[in-house]
């Protein structure tokens, strides 16, 4: 899976990238994680509120710092 | 009941009186009311806010014409979530929605000034009345000033490009059940209520303070009535006060019970929660200083005429 962490480098946007890649290492298989802070790149996936979480181009979560068993349930679906 | 309970603690209980038992008996009452308030007004906003995020929002006021904008902007700023480390994607996420300048003002104007924690502890503080006036006041400076800011036509101040998009926006759709929204929200509460349960204590300490020790006519005479300054004044301070909304407000309860004019104690709060440094710095990076400036003037001259209206009225 390819997971993606918008914002725009406030302090809860850098925190779920943490938390996503704490997430993807408590999976199997190979996944990655990317941090865009591009404000263009966050317009086109629709997002106003950051952080959000995108799923392989996927919108999951947007304007909230979740919690590592969060976003597991998230990728896990 | 609280109060009688207070009273039996601090007099028959401890064995106080005087102005220590004024100072500790207000501390305890205030403190405990305020906090049992932000714990469950926090919680009812954050429950229906996961029913309205901002992408629901903005598609809502996509192609709704001006001044309704305006109305339903301010409107949608009471329960919508809002931290300036969000300002620019919300900005230019609204103009890419073809919304126009004006409609984003008035709701960047209402969602700080309308946050759920001013909400609780104004609620806490003054009481119903009070907290209704703030509100309703606080939209009319939001829809107003927004409808001044877009009648100007200051769209060449905005220093990136945003291409408008093509037809209706895609509505970003997340399912939660009952559960998790209210999982959600006690988190959300519990978090909040983390982070502001030290400056609600420190606030009602020294309002305690003042209550009990500094005479009345000390503070009427330089936030009262002979002061016509006193509104302008309050705003300038309540500038940099951002962060601290839950330390200042307690302060500002014992201020008016001293004699400021409720007036200029309603300025202070809209200024403190509307005109935020760290918000115009981050705006800074995408709107031109003289469009901050406006933004900022409009909405300080906004509040400070409520408060004169207000003082005049009482």
């Amino acid at each position: 899976m390819k997971i993606e962490v918008l914002g725009t480098g406030c302090a809860k946007c850098k925190a779920l990238e943490e938390v996503a890649k704490e997430a993807i290492s408590k999976l199997e298989g190979f996944h990655s994680v990317e941090k865009v802070e591009d404000i263009m790149k966050i317009m086109e996936y629709g997002v106003v509120s950051t952080p959000a979480l995108v799923v392989d181009g996927e919108v999951k979560s947007t304007g909230k710092l979740l919690n590592v068993d969060e976003v597991l349930k998230i990728l896990k679906n | 009941m609280w109060k009688e309970f207070v009273d039996y603690l601090t007099v028959e209980l401890l064995g106080l009186s005087g102005r220590l038992n004024d100072a500790i008996n207000f501390f305890i009452y205030d403190v405990i009311k305020i906090w049992f308030l932000l714990l469950s007004i926090v919680f009812v906003v954050s429950y229906l806010r996961t029913h309205f995020n901002t992408e629901y929002v903005r598609a809502y006021l996509q192609g709704k014409s001006e001044f309704a904008g305006n109305v339903l902007a301010a409107l949608f700023g009471i329960i919508t979530p809002f931290c300036s480390c969000s300002a620019i994607p919300l900005f230019l996420g609204f103009i890419q929605a073809r919304i126009p300048l004006g409609v984003t003002f008035s709701f960047l104007i209402s969602a700080p000034l309308n946050n759920e924690i001013a909400i609780a502890m104004l609620f806490g503080i003054f009481g119903w009345k009070i907290t209704a006036i703030y509100i309703g006041f606080g939209l009319l400076v939001a829809i107003f000033g927004g409808y001044f800011i877009g009648r100007m036509k200051l769209e060449k101040y905005i220093l990136l490009d945003v291409k408008p998009m093509e037809g209706e926006l895609d509505e970003v759709k997340i399912k939660l059940s009952f559960k998790e929204r209210v999982k959600e929200a006690k988190e959300y509460t519990l978090d909040i209520f983390r982070k502001i349960y030290l400056y609600v204590m420190i606030g009602v300490g020294v309002g305690a303070f003042i209550h009990g020790y500094i005479p009345a006519d000390f503070i009427a005479k330089y936030a009262g009535g002979d002061n016509p300054f006193a509104v302008i004044i309050a705003v300038l301070m309540g500038i940099p006060m951002y962060s601290n909304a839950a330390g200042v407000m307690p302060l500002v309860e014992v201020l008016t019970s001293k004699g400021m004019l409720l007036g200029t104690a309603l300025s202070f709060m809209m200024a403190v929660t509307a005109l935020s440094l760290p918000e115009a710095m981050i705006l800074k990076k995408i709107l031109h200083i003289r469009l901050i400036g406006l933004f900022f003037g409009i909405v300080g001259l906004g509040i400070i005429g409520v408060g004169y209206l207000f003082n005049a009225i009482l």
